[in-house]
């Protein structure tokens, strides 16, 4: 077996008669571009709240780096180094840049300002703001002190994958990025995303864009019925291969399995 | 090949401007929208100032003096004190109604316990502010555990405080005199300083002090940004991994403590202890809120507005006083104020 960065072996979610999740496995190698595809209800969501502390699967094991992890909430998968970027993004218009970036984890001054008065170092924020922005080549911000709300789509978008890559030191996990952003926004993000990986990261990648996902997926993950059906490299089979998969026209025998 | 280069160039400028994040080229109207959400506190500090000049001109030096200006300030030292703590909540798109009633429970706790217990004074305050804390935190845990509307909350813990508090005093007044000859330190905070004809009140140095030491917190600690996090967005806040039920506990507690404060602050003013004091805090405490530029809708807003927002009905209704002018002229025109004031909230908000 491969090495891989997260795993999970026998996820099972079951909201009252609902089985959300059946026996679901799942792995990320490092390095990689996963994409994880499915029809909606397949139940793609309720794998990724589990993988990001979301939810807690009735049975089954989450292994990250070969060791078995118990997330209780979402902070505590962050603890673990594994980032998530909601579809929703998860910002506070109203605030700035930098204060979204560090909202939840901001840095105090050293010596007494921070300790006993509890100050804030800002100046040190926005610079880390600032450098995280522009290793990820956007670094045309300048002022990093603008609220959000006064960035268009994909710029937000931008913000949320630049936090979730300056901090998710082993997994980054996006859904649905470029869902609700026009073409021209959306190759910004897609380029964003390759960014982040040649920068080590492994990422998971949960689109409803075929062409996206075959564009920069390493891999792709089929979802259906509350489980892996295969996993298929984008270079061995079609999209409509893909589709035929996720909507059951289609049997992974039918089609060549990725190592 | 100059059509090409042409297509080139456009192709480049409009790359840049797909990763700009500057946006600098706003219209006028847009650039003052923006400024004015990163200064929410400038209107009503224009306002201030304006109702200040037009009142001055009217009525003269009688109102330019240090005796008319400072009596302003101890005027609106008890709606200031509640306003920062309404402002506290409001920031977190909550509202509490019970804000007068924890305050005047509190100040009857604090006589009652020195006059009927005979705790020394120092205990009895120390039991009053702690009962404001209490009610806060109860009023926070069934907002932030229960989930319950912090409206319906707060009305009920409004009755509740009220009728506890006229149920334990019985009505009754104690009197400034008593309160003076046995238990002195009750009123400290009526202490005045003065300055030739200014006359500075210890309670008013206490607001001052308050709405600076908390927009410290609210600007400059994480806890303070959590605040506004929450008001703004509260699910994106606990997903960027803010305790929201934490912070939400601690605003309505540090808010039911900021109100019994202004109990004590509220004994040094009357100089008694009187059940029926401050029936209509709340109100008047959301309306320096509103008019100071804090958006009911959470998020948005500074406390050095709603500090201005008090001092603006504080001028308002000493200026028309000096007038002579009917009292309902000053509800009237605070009641158009206040219709502005979200006005232009709303205006900002659209526009940014």
């Amino acid at each position: 077996m491969s090495q891989t960065v997260l795993s999970a072996r026998g996820l099972t979610k079951r909201y009252g008669r609902v089985t959300a999740m059946d026996n679901c496995d799942f792995d990320l190698r490092p390095g990689e571009i996963l994409a994880v595809i499915g029809d909606n209800g397949a139940g793609k969501s309720t794998l990724i709240k589990a993988l990001s502390g979301a939810i807690r699967p009735d049975q089954g094991e989450i292994r990250l780096e070969g060791k078995v992890v118990s997330f209780g909430s979402p902070i505590h998968a962050r603890e673990h180094g594994i980032e998530t970027v909601y579809q929703t993004l998860a910002m506070s218009p109203a605030l700035s840049i930098a204060d979204n970036m560090f909202m939840g984890r901001e840095l105090r001054k050293p010596g007494l300002m921070g300790q006993v008065f509890r100050q804030l170092d800002k100046k040190r924020m926005r610079q880390i703001a600032r450098e995280k922005l522009s290793a990820l080549g956007l670094m045309t911000i300048q002022n990093i002190n603008q609220t959000v709300e006064t960035l268009s789509g994909g710029q937000r978008q931008g913000v949320a994958v630049a936090r979730a890559a300056a901090f998710g030191s082993n997994v980054v996990i996006l859904d649905e990025p470029t869902a609700a952003l026009g073409v021209k926004e959306s190759r910004r993000v897609l380029e964003l995303i390759q960014n982040v990986r040649s920068r080590g990261i492994p990422i998971v990648l949960i689109s409803h864009n075929m062409p996206h996902v075959f564009e920069i997926a390493d891999r792709i993950h089929v979802h259906r019925l509350g489980c892996r059906l295969c996993v298929v490299n984008p270079k061995d089979v079609s999209m409509s291969d893909a589709v035929a998969l996720m909507t059951g026209a289609m049997k992974p025998a039918d089609v060549p399995i990725a190592s | 090949m100059p059509k090409a280069l042409d297509q080139e160039n456009l192709g480049q400028s409009e790359e840049e401007s797909v990763a700009d994040f500057s946006g600098f080229n706003d219209s006028f109207g847009t650039r003052v929208a923006h400024f004015l959400h990163n200064n929410p506190a400038t209107v009503p500090l224009i306002v201030l100032i304006a109702s200040m000049v037009i009142f001055g001109i009217l009525n003269g030096s009688r109102f330019f003096s240090p005796f008319a200006l400072t009596l302003i300030l101890q005027q609106v030292s008890i709606i200031g004190i509640i306003a920062a703590a309404q402002s506290l909540v409001i920031l977190t798109a909550g509202i509490d109604l019970s804000v007068g009633a924890i305050m005047v429970l509190s100040s009857v706790i604090m006589g009652k316990f020195t006059f009927d217990l005979g705790l020394p004074p120092e205990i009895s305050a120390l039991c009053g502010l702690l009962c404001g804390t209490l009610i806060g935190t109860v009023n926070g845990m069934l907002v932030a555990f229960v989930k319950l509307p912090p409206f319906i909350v707060t009305l009920g813990m409004w009755q509740i405080a009220l009728a506890a508090n006229f149920l334990y005093s019985g009505s009754e007044v104690i009197r400034s005199q008593d309160i003076a000859q046995q238990a002195a330190f009750l009123q400290f905070f009526g202490g005045t300083i003065r300055i030739g004809g200014a006359a500075i009140t210890y309670g008013v140095i206490f607001m001052l002090g308050l709405v600076a030491v908390l927009s410290y917190v609210l600007s400059q600690t994480a806890w303070g940004r959590h605040v506004y996090a929450i008001g703004d967005d509260p699910e994106a806040a606990e997903l960027s991994g803010v305790n929201v039920k934490f912070t939400r506990v601690s605003v309505y507690a540090l808010a039911g403590l900021i109100c019994a404060f202004a109990g004590w602050v509220l004994i040094g003013r009357l100089g008694s202890v009187s059940p029926q004091a401050g029936q209509l805090s709340n109100i008047e405490s959301i309306t320096a809120v509103v008019i100071g530029g804090i958006s009911l809708f959470g998020g948005r807003g500074s406390l050095a507005g709603s500090l201005f927002g008090a001092l603006i009905v504080g001028v308002f209704t000493l200026g028309l006083r000096l007038l002579g002018a009917d009292v309902q002229w000053t509800y009237l025109l605070i009641g158009i104020l206040i219709i502005s004031a979200v006005t232009v909230d709303q205006y900002i908000r659209k526009s940014v």
